[in-house]
């Protein structure tokens, strides 16, 4: 019966998280619909790079949730590692696929972007390896999850990986920096200022706030998911020991 | 039985993920931190000709000139210069002035014969009116130019 | 009009790549929310289709 209790606090995720979807769904929706509307229609192509800027639109804004996804990986795993808190670990087990999947649409736009401008697929620069490096952290931390019948212990062992790999955040973003890489160096965070024109920036944090906003939709439907599996389980075991 | 089974293929699938992140890793700082070379890198670090290598600079104003198939012209980091000559498909990219980073070998003489092209490109980003507009009032700063 | 259509798929040349990389971030997004969705559809058609013979107890107050 002690496990049944253990969801008298999700209780109240569930009554927040039903509120919120479907603002936040909505929001999301609409920032979509606006960020492609001046991705592809109202919006210059690039004086050197022509129309393949309008893959900036898309590369940009999940490469930055890609990186923000797996802080949030690691933030939780600390949380749930230190405070035990079951919604921080759950919260990193349901972000972790979609990191992942901003990640690889980072490494394949990125590659379809790379071909035409710099001639090439792939090279093994210090940017485009150490984000590599990252969707295997991301499908590593997947793994760990799932690996063994507890689910308490591979929620720990995917917080440490989480934490162990968060070294790599600072060096994607820094990468550019400190070594010579095919990648060119910031554009948008730096102290100057953007180096992106006034006409680029509506497409670029339109389609950023739908990414971000997408990322929140899709946990509070994955994390409800969880929940109500667990739920289900719960109640499985607890109407075999009931039937005993 | 199966149950088992899977957590032993997502353990092994995820150690051999890690395992294949810390290679790379391990790769990628024990070949080349640098990916390229600038001319003054060259100038000071003298590598061996035949030697396989990364050259990175600005390709020199009027620097170029197509002899059939082949193109000759001059990588510049404003400091030193080195001579190269390639033969083959050139990204759209490429131009004086812009940015190119380029695999090959150097001879004796100091000349590098390049296998591959890539063109490099700097993080500003503005429509044509805009970088015509700067070129015509001269406040155009080429690729990486000068550090301001 | 036929026009300005062919040039806007067109993407003046790299067509090849500029719409595989929009197409294909689409299809990652949809796909990852459909799939969750399907997940979350299908526990809590199954947690309805139990709760009525193990509904536990409700506490007063709980929140």
């Amino acid at each position: 019966m002690a496990n049944l209790h253990r969801f008298a606090n999700p209780a109240q995720f569930q009554r927040l998280s039903r509120a919120l979807l479907p603002w936040v769904a909505g929001i999301t929706a609409i920032l979509f619909v606006l960020g492609l509307y001046f991705a592809l229609f109202a919006s210059p192509p690039d004086y050197q790079q022509g129309d393949t800027v309008r893959i900036m639109y898309v590369h940009v804004p999940s490469a930055w949730m890609s990186l923000f996804c797996y802080t949030f990986l690691a933030v939780a795993g600390a949380v749930g590692l230190i405070w035990r808190h079951p919604l921080a670990f759950m919260s990193a087990r349901a972000a972790a696929p979609i990191g992942a999947g901003f990640t690889f649409i980072v490494l394949a736009t990125g590659s379809l972007w790379g071909k035409p401008m710099w001639g090439t697929w792939w090279v093994w620069d210090a940017r485009l390896t150490s984000v590599l490096i990252l969707f295997f952290l991301y499908l590593g931390h997947i793994a760990l999850s799932r690996a063994f019948d507890d689910p308490a212990r591979g929620a720990k062992a995917a917080a440490v990986l989480a934490l162990v790999g968060a070294v790599n955040v600072p060096i994607i973003k820094f990468s550019v920096d400190w070594w010579n890489t095919l990648h060119q160096p910031a554009s948008v965070s730096r102290l100057a200022g953007p180096a992106i024109d006034s006409s680029m920036l509506p497409p670029l944090f339109l389609m950023a706030f739908a990414f971000m906003g997408y990322f929140f939709t899709l946990l509070l439907i994955r994390i409800r998911a969880d929940l109500a599996s667990r739920k289900v389980q719960a109640l499985r075991v607890a109407a075999l020991a009931a039937a005993e | 039985m199966r149950p088992k089974h899977r957590r032993l293929a997502y353990v092994a699938g995820g150690v051999a993920l890690l395992g294949a992140a810390t290679a790379l890793v391990l790769t990628a700082f024990q070949d080349n931190l640098v990916f390229f070379y600038s001319p003054t890198d060259l100038v000071e670090r003298e590598v061996e000709p035949g030697r396989r290598f990364r050259l990175g600079g600005l390709v020199e104003e009027g620097s170029i000139e197509r002899d059939g198939a082949t193109i000759h012209f001059v990588v510049t980091d404003l400091a030193e210069t080195v001579p190269v000559s390639y033969t083959g498909v050139l990204p759209d990219l490429f131009r004086e002035g812009q940015g190119v980073v380029t695999e090959g070998v150097i001879n004796e003489q100091g000349h590098f014969t390049a296998a591959t092209v890539l063109a490099r490109h700097d993080e500003n980003y503005l429509p044509k009116e805009v970088a015509d507009a700067l070129k015509d009032s001269g406040h155009w700063q080429h690729a990486e130019g000068a550090e301001q | 009009m036929l026009d300005a259509l062919r040039t806007f798929l067109g993407m003046g040349g790299y067509a090849a790549f500029v719409w595989p990389a929009l197409i294909l971030t689409a299809v990652v997004l949809v796909s990852m929310l459909v799939l969750s969705l399907q997940d979350l559809r299908r526990a809590e058609r199954t947690l309805q289709g139990m709760e009525p013979a193990d509904r536990p107890r409700r506490r007063r107050g709980a929140a």
